[in-house]
């Protein structure tokens, strides 16, 4: 259900932004999810269509840029990519991990006119 | 599902099937570059195909098109929840208040705890609490019966507070310097891991009657908590529940993770959780005192 809010907060970015540079229609919006996000990209588009109907991003396709899931194993120094916070290191098995990557929900930019 | 990788755009499952998705995941994964850029060769890497250094938004978009633009913006989705987050953090540390934000699934027990603690703790610091629910105000309720001010934030439909209702509670609440600030979370053990309210700890309670693996269900939850209390245990001979697993399972998402086994309605393991609140508690009185002293000695130069 959080991806109302999340929707939300998306169109007040784009509404500050359309307020400062001066433009009235989004085409696109480009986005980062971290794969470790509890954000269901299906969900968050469903709920951007709502939330942005008569708005400036009425009609705007977002773009979801999945990013993936990095992490640091603490015992065996190895870099290695995580779907999930539980997985362990695929070199030495232990759960002491620390995420480097995939925790991002970020606006990156908008295809505007 | 992507060919490439086995991943899927969401993760969201019917009966095990990916959602089918609006938009054809037929992107691959991307990795932002390294500071040390590495290769991954693990199993669970999967193939260097998917390897995708950048961003690469601009091959996205059709270059070309009329009048369209392209906009750098930057910022997180939760900016402004963060930014409130902040305020409200700074303004806290400044009076010496010590925020907790109470998280859990409906009926974990936070309710019974806040009010126990509250008993526990009244004599020691003064207290305030705000309650978040879609609904009622059945628990500011049960807390203000203590005598204690309460505030209750009904959510309606969201399923979670955020840093400006709390930012608005903060203001209305009669709080007092060097004094602890109980937030009691809407009951969901998903959504409101997102949301940063300006706490000093987020505190996820589990009761032992929801099974063992709620860790592993609800990672996200388990992984930005700073104590886990595993509540109702004085139900445990009635039930199959392992408590050693639950830890173990906690553990995998987040190592290290402090927990204390309690009882809100007997009482057991309480005085360790009041210990842990009078511990920290001191602490951020300690830190804001040596704030204020710091600025007084900056003035004064
Ligand atoms: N046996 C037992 N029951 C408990 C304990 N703590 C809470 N309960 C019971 O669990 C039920 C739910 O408790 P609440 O304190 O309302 O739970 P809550 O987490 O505040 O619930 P929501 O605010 O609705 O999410 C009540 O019937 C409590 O009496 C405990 O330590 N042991
Ligand atoms: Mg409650
Ligand atoms: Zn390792």
């Amino acid at each position: 259900m959080h991806e109302l809010s999340l929707a939300e907060n998306l169109l007040q970015i784009i509404e500050d932004a359309a307020h400062e540079q001066q433009f009235t229609q989004v085409r696109t919006v480009f986005l980062e999810i971290g794969q470790l996000t509890c954000v269901e990209p299906e969900s968050l588009r469903f709920y951007f269509e709502i939330v942005t109907k008569d708005s400036v991003a009425q009609h705007a396709k977002l773009e979801i840029i999945e990013i993936a899931g990095q992490a640091l194993c603490k015992q065996c120094q190895q870099h290695l990519l995580i779907a999930t916070y539980y997985q362990t290191c695929s070199y030495c098995g232990s759960y002491e991990i620390k995420i480097t990557q995939g925790e991002e929900m970020r606006i990156k930019e908008l295809e505007v006119e | 599902m992507c060919t490439t990788c086995g991943c899927s755009v969401g993760q969201a499952r019917i009966n095990g099937k990916p959602i089918e998705s609006q938009q054809h995941p037929d992107k691959p994964l991307r990795f932002r570059p390294h500071t040390t850029q590495y290769f991954p060769t693990s199993a669970t890497a999967n193939s260097l195909e998917m390897l995708d250094f950048g961003t690469g938004i601009t091959e996205m978009h059709a270059s070309g098109m009329s009048q369209a633009r392209m906009i750098k913006i930057e910022r997180d989705i939760l900016d402004k929840n963060n930014e409130y987050a902040a305020r409200n953090r700074r303004r806290l540390a400044e009076r010496g208040i010590f925020a907790l934000n109470l998280v859990s699934s409906p009926g974990s027990g936070k309710t019974t705890l806040l009010v126990n603690t509250i008993q526990k703790l009244r004599d020691h610091f003064s207290i305030a609490v705000i309650e978040g629910d879609q609904q009622t105000d059945h628990d500011a309720a049960r807390i203000r019966a203590t005598g204690v001010p309460a505030i209750q934030i009904n959510t309606g439909k969201g399923c979670h507070l955020d840093a400006r209702m709390v930012a608005h509670a903060i203001e209305q609440l009669p709080l007092q310097d060097n004094s602890l600030l109980l937030i009691e979370n809407v009951g969901n053990l998903v959504c409101p891991s997102n949301f940063d309210l300006g706490e000093a700890h987020k505190v996820v309670i589990l009761s032992v009657t929801e099974g063992e693996d709620k860790p592993l269900k609800y990672p996200d939850m388990f992984h930005v908590a700073d104590l886990m209390l595993l509540n109702k245990c004085d139900l445990l001979p009635y039930l199959s529940f392992d408590t050693e697993l639950t830890i173990d399972y906690a553990h995998r998402i987040h190592p290290g993770l402090p927990v204390i086994s309690l009882s809100a309605t007997q009482g057991t393991g309480m005085h360790t959780w009041c210990d842990w609140i009078r511990t920290q508690c001191r602490r951020a009185a300690i830190a804001s005192e040596t704030h204020h002293n710091h600025s007084v000695t900056f003035e004064s130069i």
